[in-house]
């Protein structure tokens, strides 16, 4: 649960989004954040709700650190 | 090369790596990570290994699971034995020991009804769907947490539920490393302080902490060359006597933190006392629920209280948790207690020290 990675938003509705990474769609919250994102932008993920939006530049620098083995359970 | 290689570039991590020894010349750096996730990304990274001997690593209590009092978990697993009760929780408390030796896997197995959830939020669908029962959601977790399952009682609030309810267990971090700070056997000289809880906290709360004690902090992102120029920025600091809070994870953490969480956080909880596991009551240290959220308080709500109950036996869990003791020197680590096997709470989650030295430490040690 400790885990929070950046996922890409696929699709957004009111306060619900479906975002996606390397194959895994999760639906999540946006009730958190102020800087909501736009479709294409990748957000910070923590137990279901996204906590930070990041471009897609500051998205890259951090996502493959679970594309090497965290477990996508955990998420 | 991408931003992102950049991040764990060998030269690079080479050059940040000797900066480090330079900076260290007849110093000593006894720097405490309060994150987990840092924990496992030091070994898992080979950064722990690369270290000159007198930067020394102390894990801290930054794992939710492990951190969670035996009075906490004795609380819901006599909840967890109500017939009209269904708690749902985040996996990483199912195997967690508690006093008696009983665990929800335990008691789900005994025929207790327990729902493992991913998101707070999910909760509220299982609430939905068995109206007659009691929902309860048991709330671990630090400041990244706490306002994800705040937003969902404000929810639950808005819809109306009326059987729903949380267990408020959370944890504060700043309130936590002044109680360690303030204990002379700790020594710690630096703080690696935790991404994800930045974010929502900003870096205002650290403050006061460096300015009280000296001590120079970084918040730190996970990448190899995150880990290793969070602990040249803490020795230079240390080596020119300004220590201060810097943030240097600003891809992810503003220095603001994030406000709009905050304020969902702190409409549904106030800040109270907690109980730590082997550290025991920090004030301040916790959240409990505001008088217009009450009725969503399992505790009130549904007459639980938390009952002093002995620790563990054999367990160092607060001495680690505490830095005092590497997980390794525990007399049980790798023999009564093991992932497979755990005893105490920091071998079960994949955060928790001892789980993560089981891991990383053994497999580098001779012979394997
Ligand atoms: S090795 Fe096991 S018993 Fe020892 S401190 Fe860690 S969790 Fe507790």
């Amino acid at each position: 649960m400790c885990l929070a990675v950046p996922m890409e938003v696929k699709h957004i509705d009111g306060d619900v989004a479906d975002v996606e990474i390397g194959g895994v769609r999760k639906q999540i919250r946006l009730d958190l954040i102020a800087d909501r994102p736009q479709v294409g932008e990748y957000v910070i993920i923590h137990a279901g709700f996204a906590i930070r939006t990041l471009n897609k530049e500051e998205a890259m620098e951090t996502i493959k650190i679970f594309q090497e083995g965290w477990n996508l359970e955990l998420i | 090369m991408s931003s992102f290689d950049s991040l764990r570039d060998p030269d690079k991590c080479k050059a940040v790596l000797k900066l480090i020894e330079e900076a260290m010349q007849g110093q000593t750096l006894r720097f405490m990570e309060v994150c987990g996730t840092h924990t496992v990304a030091l070994f898992r990274s080979g950064v722990h290994s690369l270290l000159p001997k007198s930067v020394v690593h102390l894990t801290g209590p930054g794992c939710p699971v492990c951190v969670t009092h035996d009075s906490e978990v004795a609380a819901y697993l006599e909840l967890a034995k109500r017939d009209d009760v269904i708690i749902a929780t985040f996996g990483d408390l199912m195997r967690v020991p508690g006093p008696g030796g009983g665990s929800l896997k335990k008691a789900q197995a005994e025929g207790a009804r327990i729902e493992v959830v991913y998101s707070p939020f999910d909760a509220l669908a299982v609430a939905k769907n068995n109206p007659g029962d009691k929902i309860v959601f048991l709330g671990i977790g630090f400041e990244t947490t706490a306002p994800t399952v705040a937003a969902t009682v404000r929810l639950a609030k808005e819809q109306g539920l009326s059987n729903f309810f949380v267990m408020p267990f959370h944890k504060l971090v700043p309130p936590a490393l002044d109680a360690l700070l303030s204990d002379p056997a700790m020594a710690i000289e630096g703080f690696m302080l935790p991404g994800h809880v930045s974010a929502i906290i900003g870096l205002e709360p650290y403050r006061p902490l460096a300015e009280k004690y000296g001590i120079p902090a970084v918040v730190a992102g996970f990448e190899p060359l995150d880990l290793l120029q969070a602990i040249l920025l803490m020795a230079e600091m240390k080596r020119q006597g300004k220590p201060r809070v810097i943030n240097n994870y600003k891809r992810v953490v503003a220095d603001e933190g994030n406000p709009k969480a905050r304020a969902i956080l702190y409409e549904v909880y106030k800040p109270g006392d907690a109980l730590w596991r082997g550290i025991g009551t920090i004030p301040g240290s916790g959240l409990v629920m505001s008088d217009a959220y009450k009725p969503f308080d399992a505790f009130d709500a549904l007459g639980v209280e938390l009952k002093e109950c002995k620790p563990l036996p054999g367990c160092r869990c607060g001495e680690v948790l505490k830095g005092i003791m590497p997980p390794n020197q525990c007399p049980l680590f790798a023999k009564a207690c093991t992932p497979a096997t755990p005893i105490g709470p920091c071998m079960v989650s994949t955060e928790g020290s001892c789980a993560a030295y089981h891991k990383y430490q053994l497999d580098l040690s001779p012979g394997k």
